[in-house]
């Protein structure tokens, strides 16, 4: 047992820290700076840098334009990352969907799609939950009717509603699930289907979120036609393929190297500001000690997830176990919004997005921190909720 | 022993209740918060003319209703409970506070103003680098002829944009971190020197940074002895605490009920979600939480007419219990609303973000338990 770092790692991290070092945007890192809202070109230019280096998808395949990286060399590249603030590329194209693809698609719709998803060349969004389907994501109601076209080709026609479709106003493409069976049990009678978003029928309409930003969406489909063959594995089983999405998607939720980051981050705002008795407020008793706690219970899941890394690199998938790592990582991730507006006094409190951000109200580390904690409660509700995780533990880790 | 209120007190609620029913839905609240002034003037006028509600603590020889602290905890009960953003903590129970307990010979004529609803008060104490602590002052007020100079900056000046008067705590002499040397003063917001730059808060009040620059202040703006005003400062902010979590409890109240008839109406599973008993766990503590946070407020108003010693110690038990209860109820009242708890359209998302503020204002949970355990331990408040 050790946790010792070969010479082959040690030089992966120089080339990680170097090529962010040489390459992450400029203009991107000072859009990030002054806290302004991303757009879809920010989004991208990063993943497109990535992509041409053949780091945009480590963990697919080497076919598919993976890396064959080790889970150690994945653990550096998050953490090298995490260190220099970049920003991620976004999980619903390269972490969610190709997942899918290489499993289940067809070796057409692996050519089709996986090469645009690696080079940040198409924006891919989720259709997953519904108003009616959240927890209960099986109950879906957004139905896929199968008609022969005027072509002679085979549609399904698609009518209903999804929503939180995260950054669905930049999408291209999305994937959804839909109901192609309305008389079998549920989870018997979903398919997965890839809609073109820029098909007639699509409308996103804006979902604000209570820190005033512009994240999710409502997608209503009306009328909207998907040819068959848009269609990943069998119908009325695309239930297999979201249950296998949503284990990736619970994968990558811990964040470790991210709330490290953060919690150097509270660190430092924490050294500045003062306390009651005029100190900096890191050397007060009482935040020392949620600092310390925090810090203690991220080295927990730290090492969690360092075993189920190591789990992985011994043939398992990402297990039952990701349940944990996507509650305590979310648990933890608010608790340090929660520290970095505590830390800020009376600053927490200027409500700055509508004014520009030079408004110069208060410390610049100030700005936006409570709105991060507002928005940051989304993480213990998104991707199943964390009472959903705590179910998925009793029922098929303690077999209650 | 009498945990009821009076007759008065109970047609004061029902006033203001009845009052914003009519006038303070959450739409025509959220219309208000958008305009350029972000809030109604005319509330105030009816809440002074229609109402009588401004004149609710104080004397009826002063033109008051001749209630007390008890009254402004009504008041502000019934505002956490609609979210109301107009100014009466600082006008009504700060500004007035400061005016009834200090002797000051012209409060007779601001209080009567006060009640008209004519002049309004914003309260000019925090600076940047003082955190929660009231005697840290770089604001400096030097004797200039019979009155004074005023040079300073104030931090999130809650209803500074809506206020004609300021009042402001300034060092007249000791250290910056002294506890003797701090006065107070009431300052004219059009004085010459006095700067404010206004900005929206994210639980939807206005606040300003204020600056005073050679601000020439008149002997008469002295509230309270001059260098000894720190006892007053800590009794006024008592009473503003013992307010703000009569506040916390009407919005509790809301966090707690929304969640219950949300979970009620929302099924997932093929059942009202009400129906799972680890979500049920959750409510009940939500509940008791919000039981515990209204008897506390009960307690501390009771121990504002205590001694110093013992008002300071019940008050910050008191703002101990409603911060935790605002971080674990409004927490679980989104967890429990979903994706729902998440959108600026449903009024539950703004109720949490007023308790997250009242976490911290007037000193944190932190602050308070420090003060507490200093206090228990025989320290001067």
């Amino acid at each position: 047992m050790d946790l010792d770092f070969s010479p082959e790692d040690a030089a992966f991290r120089e080339e990680a820290r170097a090529f962010i070092a040489e390459n992450y945007p400029k203009a991107l890192r000072e859009k990030q700076a002054r806290g302004e809202d991303l757009g879809k070109e920010d989004f991208l230019s990063w993943h497109r840098i990535l992509a041409s280096k053949g780091w945009s998808a480590p963990s697919w395949p080497k076919e598919f334009g993976g890396t064959e990286w080790t889970p150690t060399q994945k653990y550096i590249w998050s953490e090298e990352q995490a260190r220099a603030d970049t920003i991620g590329i976004l999980p619903f194209g390269v972490a969610m969907l190709a997942p899918v693809i290489y499993t289940f698609g067809t070796q057409e719709q692996k050519e089709k799609f996986l090469p645009g998803i690696r080079d940040g060349k198409v924006w891919w969004c989720q259709g997953y939950s519904e108003p009616g389907a959240g927890s209960d994501l099986a109950s879906l109601k957004c139905k896929a009717e199968r008609f022969t076209g005027d072509d002679g080709k085979e549609y399904y026609l698609v009518n209903g509603q999804k929503t939180w479709t995260t950054l669905g106003q930049h999408a291209d493409w999305g994937f959804f699930l839909v109901r192609t069976d309305p008389d079998a049990k549920p989870q018997a009678g979903i398919s997965f289907l890839l809609i073109d978003m820029k098909s007639p029928g699509i409308e996103v309409r804006r979902i604000t979120t209570l820190e005033g930003g512009h994240e999710v969406n409502d997608v209503f489909l009306d009328n909207v036609k998907v040819p068959v063959e848009n269609r990943i594995f069998h119908e009325n089983q695309g239930w297999t393929c979201a249950k296998a999405l949503l284990a990736h998607e619970r994968s990558g939720i811990a964040g470790v190297a991210r709330s490290k980051r953060g919690l150097e981050r509270v660190r430092e705002i924490a050294s500045t500001e003062l306390s009651d008795t005029g100190g900096p407020l890191l050397q007060d008793p009482f935040f020392k000690r949620k600092v310390a706690e925090l810090e203690i219970d991220l080295t927990a899941l730290e090492f969690t997830e360092l075993r189920t890394l190591a789990g992985e690199q011994s043939g398992k998938g990402p297990g039952l176990e990701s349940s944990i790592l996507k509650i305590k990582g979310t648990e933890i991730q608010q608790r340090l919004h929660e520290l970095a507006l505590e830390a800020v006094g009376h600053y927490g409190a200027p409500y700055l997005r509508d004014l520009g951000h030079n408004a110069n109200i208060g410390p610049g580390y100030a700005d936006g921190l409570a709105g991060d904690y507002f928005n940051g409660r989304k993480t213990s509700i998104y991707g199943g909720s964390n009472e959903i995780q705590r179910n998925i533990i009793a029922k098929m880790v303690l077999g209650l | 022993m009498d945990f009821s209120f009076t007759e008065e007190q109970s047609m004061l609620r029902d006033t203001v209740a009845s009052y914003l029913a009519d006038h303070y839905s959450f739409e025509q609240r959220r219309d208000a918060l958008k305009t350029e002034a972000g809030w109604r003037p005319a509330v105030w006028k009816a809440f002074a003319e229609e109402l009588g509600i401004l004149g609710a603590p104080f004397s009826e020889e002063l033109g008051g209703l001749g209630g007390g602290s008890t009254d402004n905890m009504v008041v502000m009960e019934e505002f956490g409970k609609t979210l109301v953003v107009e100014p009466y903590l600082g006008t009504v129970v700060i500004g007035g506070g400061f005016l009834k307990h200090s002797g000051y010979s012209g409060a007779a004529d601001i209080i009567a103003q006060i009640i008209a609803g004519t002049t309004t008060i914003a309260f000019a104490a925090a600076e940047p680098q003082a955190r929660y602590s009231w005697q840290d002052l770089k604001t400096t007020a030097k004797k200039d002829g019979s009155g004074y100079l005023l040079n300073g900056a104030k931090a999130v000046v809650i209803g500074a944009p809506w206020a004609s008067h300021l009042i402001v705590t300034a060092r007249t002499g000791g250290a910056q971190r002294d506890a003797q040397g701090v006065s107070v003063f009431i300052v004219d917001k059009s004085a010459k020197g006095v700067t404010t730059r206004d900005y929206p808060t994210v639980d939807g009040f206005r606040a300003s940074e204020v600056t005073f620059e050679n601000v020439s202040l008149p002997a008469e703006a002295l509230i309270g002895s001059e260098g000894a005003g720190l006892p007053l400062v800590e009794k006024v902010i008592d009473e503003a605490i013992v307010a703000t979590c009569a506040e916390a409890c009407g919005v509790l109240r809301r966090l707690h009920e929304g969640t219950l008839e949300y979970t009620k109406q929302r099924k997932q599973f093929g059942q009202p979600i009400s129906q799972f008993q680890v979500l049920q766990h959750r409510m009940v503590d939500m509940f008791i939480q919000l039981e515990q946070s209204i008897s506390m407020t009960y307690m501390a108003n009771i121990k504002l007419a205590d001694s110093d010693v013992e008002r300071a110690k019940g008050v910050s038990a008191a703002k101990v219990q409603i911060g935790k209860a605002c971080k674990f109820v409004g927490q679980n009242a989104i967890q429990l609303h979903g994706g729902m708890g998440m959108t600026d359209e449903m009024a539950i998302g703004h109720y949490f973000k007023r308790a997250t503020m009242i976490e911290g204002a007037f000193g944190s949970t932190d602050h308070h338990l420090a003060r507490y355990e200093g206090l228990s331990l025989g320290k001067a408040a």
